[in-house]
């Protein structure tokens, strides 16, 4: 027998009493109630704030410009983009007239690997949705804009649709059927990252990201 | 290898070690502070009662509806991580999970392994393992690290360096890691921490994670944490090896945002942690990064044991919040280490008998007032009080056949219980207490006036000249 077959054995050997299927579609109706998209998008707003994320309302023709004032004010002279996503697209042509170099996710991790542990400031990717309950970002990398672009450089700028916003974790997984079509990584991130490891104080930029930068779209400014 | 089991002896020097924690202020100070901060954390994260009461209770009934599909979720999970291009292993021991693990690494020729947070890999003594085999293993959550670096090993499950004082981490730092002058600045020694981890991220040959929870629908093994180490352990290296305990699984997707709201919010009273990672496999042949080869090794390691048993089994509702040790009398004053498990506070008193055996775990249970605080705020409600009560009885009753849990009876003493069945049989008995009580208030003169460690800081016991029922008879 392997050890497989004893663990099972064991588990099916044991007397258990059936228990019910939990009922989670009724907590959620009795305890999160439905928003306007500006209660969400403030709701939103006022999570990943709190979570230390910096965020600007932008709209569908002002947010390359907001980029390049952003990365600007902060001094950033190169940008990760995915060329092949829309935004990414968008982002290429207008940092060639501002002169900010940018850099191309293009080809796989090992052919520049150094570079991009080292050497890449920042980076700009989309986000599928958010979830205005927590503030979250939901992202589901991929082919065009991978996983490590919303993790080694140190600033991530994030841009996103307000109409995508969900009221809950839970909500956007239902009513997009994440059950039969998740990606290989899906991610949900609610700010830069930080850590409390040392006597409880809390530090921004452990591993990941130290400055969440998003640019929510559609808000009225 | 077998060894390492060996060096869990909880039992024994369990006052020894508390010992050393309650008579140092510094230290008792800083689980205190760091305790309190945790359990307002928390408050603020449930304002409401009925919320937070309707969502433990649902809790309890995702962990337990769980449960008790295990053995077919099990086969359900390890057939969606196939068809997802994970490959799955099955181990009973500690030993047959490091000699998997290490098989992999082997195969692969690999010198450094980083690792993400994983209790399971502390559980089962990974970094010996590894170490013997002469491979690298580097831990890369802060916390974690710090603990490594300093050839300790982790006082809380969410907190491993609680015990130490930034002044510490700044000795240790400036001594133990290459060209660092000291500073005791926080924000600083973080970025030292990064620096240091990002050069081992960027050529380890294996990442290692743990699992907080395993979706047997998607195949999905998703990892909560805030710093990102998680991710780059899961991301970066060309090999993910992931290891979990049989427990760790739920059936849907949708079973997932109740518990990881819960989970957050009693952990560290976050309403949900910085990153959220949900990885459902390897890299695809168009995709350009990402391990490009994946793993989960499923551990038992006594958890049948406790499955075996319907009361028992509720141990393993455990989603690992630790908000039973924040909340914990006796874990705030001895702090993490004077247990001597893996697992400290309470969820170490009711998972470790399972694993370790009652014999080298026979007392923990009594290391507890019973005051119940723990069971109030398990987030899956956790009956742990009753539990504790279980273990007392399972560890100090007379051995029997067929008993529930290894090691049963381990404590057991005859005397000792001679003397309980004589107690209970006076207290039962009206006349028989009635005769004790009366000898003992006249002969209250022959009680010691040193009665062993109660005296050493307070005034001896002693039966009152008159009984109650004798000042009530004077007054009537
Ligand atoms: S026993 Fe309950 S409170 Fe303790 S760690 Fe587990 S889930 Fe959290």
């Amino acid at each position: 027998m392997s050890s497989r077959d004893r663990i099972l054995a064991k588990l099916n050997a044991a007397p258990v009493l059936p228990k019910a299927v939990p009922d989670i579609a009724s907590w959620y109706a009795t305890h999160r109630f439905e928003e306007t998209t500006a209660e969400k998008v403030a709701r939103f707003r006022g999570c990943i704030e709190f979570a230390h994320a910096e965020v600007y309302a932008v709209t569908q023709a002002t947010w390359p410009q907001k980029l390049c004032e952003v990365l600007n004010t902060k001094q950033i002279e190169k940008l990760l983009v995915a060329p092949a996503t829309p935004h990414g697209q968008r982002a290429t042509e207008v940092l060639t007239e501002t002169g900010i170099t940018f850099r191309a996710y293009d080809q796989s991790i090992e052919a520049w690997r150094e570079e991009m542990f080292h050497d890449v400031p920042a980076s700009l990717t989309g986000a599928r949705g958010a979830i205005a309950e927590t503030g979250t970002l939901v992202l589901w990398p991929d082919a065009d804009e991978p996983r490590l672009m919303s993790l080694l450089p140190p600033v991530h700028i994030v841009l996103i649709d307000v109409n995508t916003i969900h009221n809950t974790f839970y909500e956007m997984m239902q009513s997009e059927g994440w059950s039969g079509s998740l990606p290989t990584n899906a991610l949900l991130i609610s700010g830069p990252s930080k850590t409390a490891d040392i006597q409880v104080t809390l530090a921004y930029g452990a591993h990941g990201p130290k400055e969440l930068i998003v640019l929510l779209m559609g808000e009225a400014s | 290898m077998s060894d390492h089991a060996l060096s869990f002896m909880p039992s024994e020097g369990f006052r020894a070690r508390s010992k050393e924690v309650v008579e140092n202020p510094f230290l008792r100070k800083s689980f205190r502070g760091a305790m309190d901060f945790l359990i307002n954390k928390r408050v603020t994260q449930f304002p409401s009662a009925e919320e937070l009461e309707t969502l433990r209770t649902l809790g309890e009934q995702i962990r337990q509806y769980n449960l008790a599909n295990l053995p077919s979720l099990l086969v359900q999970l390890e057939d969606s991580l196939t068809r997802n291009g994970i490959k799955v292993h099955w181990a009973e021991t500690p030993d047959e999970a490091n000699a998997i693990i290490l098989g992999i690494c082997q195969a692969h020729s690999a010198k450094l392994m980083v690792k993400g947070k994983s209790m399971v890999s502390e559980e089962i003594e990974l970094n010996h393992a590894c170490e013997a085999a002469g491979i690298e293993a580097m831990e890369s959550d802060m916390g974690e690290y710090i603990v490594q670096l300093a050839g300790e090993k982790p006082s809380h499950i969410i907190m491993p360096a609680i015990h130490k004082t930034k002044e510490e981490i700044a000795t240790l730092f400036h001594e133990k890691v290459e060209g660092v002058d000291y500073t005791d600045n926080v924000d600083e020694l973080i970025q030292i921490g990064r620096r240091v981890l990002r050069e081992k991220f960027l050529v380890a040959d294996i990442g290692l994670s743990g699992v907080n929870f395993a979706v047997a629908e998607t195949g999905t093994l998703c990892l909560v944490e805030n710093e990102g180490n998680g991710r780059l352990s899961t991301t970066a290296p060309p090999v993910h090896i992931a290891i979990t305990g049989i427990e760790k699984i739920v059936e849907k997707l949708d079973h997932v945002p109740p518990l990881l709201s819960l989970l957050t919010r009693s952990a560290t009273g976050q309403n949900i942690s910085t990153y959220f990672n949900m990885i459902s496999g390897p890299r695809k042949a168009d995709e350009k990064d990402g391990p490009t080869e994946m793993h989960l090794v499923l551990l038992d390691n006594g958890r049948t044991q406790a499955y075996a048993d319907e009361e028992l089994r509720k141990t393993l509702q455990c989603i690992r919040c630790g908000a039973c040790m924040n909340h914990c009398p006796v874990y705030t004053r001895v702090g993490g280490h004077a247990y001597g498990t893996t697992y400290p506070g309470p969820i170490g008193k009711i998972i470790s008998p399972h694993m370790l055996g009652l014999e080298a775990t026979k007392t923990m249970a009594t290391a507890s007032t019973l005051c119940g605080a723990c069971g109030e705020v398990c987030p899956v409600k956790i009956p742990i009080p009753e539990l504790l009560m279980r273990l007392r009885e399972e560890s100090f009753s007379e051995p029997h056949a067929n008993p529930a849990m290894r090691g049963q009876g381990a404590g057991y003493s005859r005397l000792i219980t001679m003397v309980w069945q004589g107690w209970a049989l006076v207290y039962r008995s009206p006349m028989l207490y009635g005769t004790y009580s009366w000898l003992a208030s006249r002969f209250n003169w022959l009680t010691p006036s040193n009665q062993g460690p109660w005296t050493t800081v307070r005034v001896p016991l002693k039966p009152a000249p008159k009984r109650l029922r004798d000042l009530l008879k004077d007054k009537s």
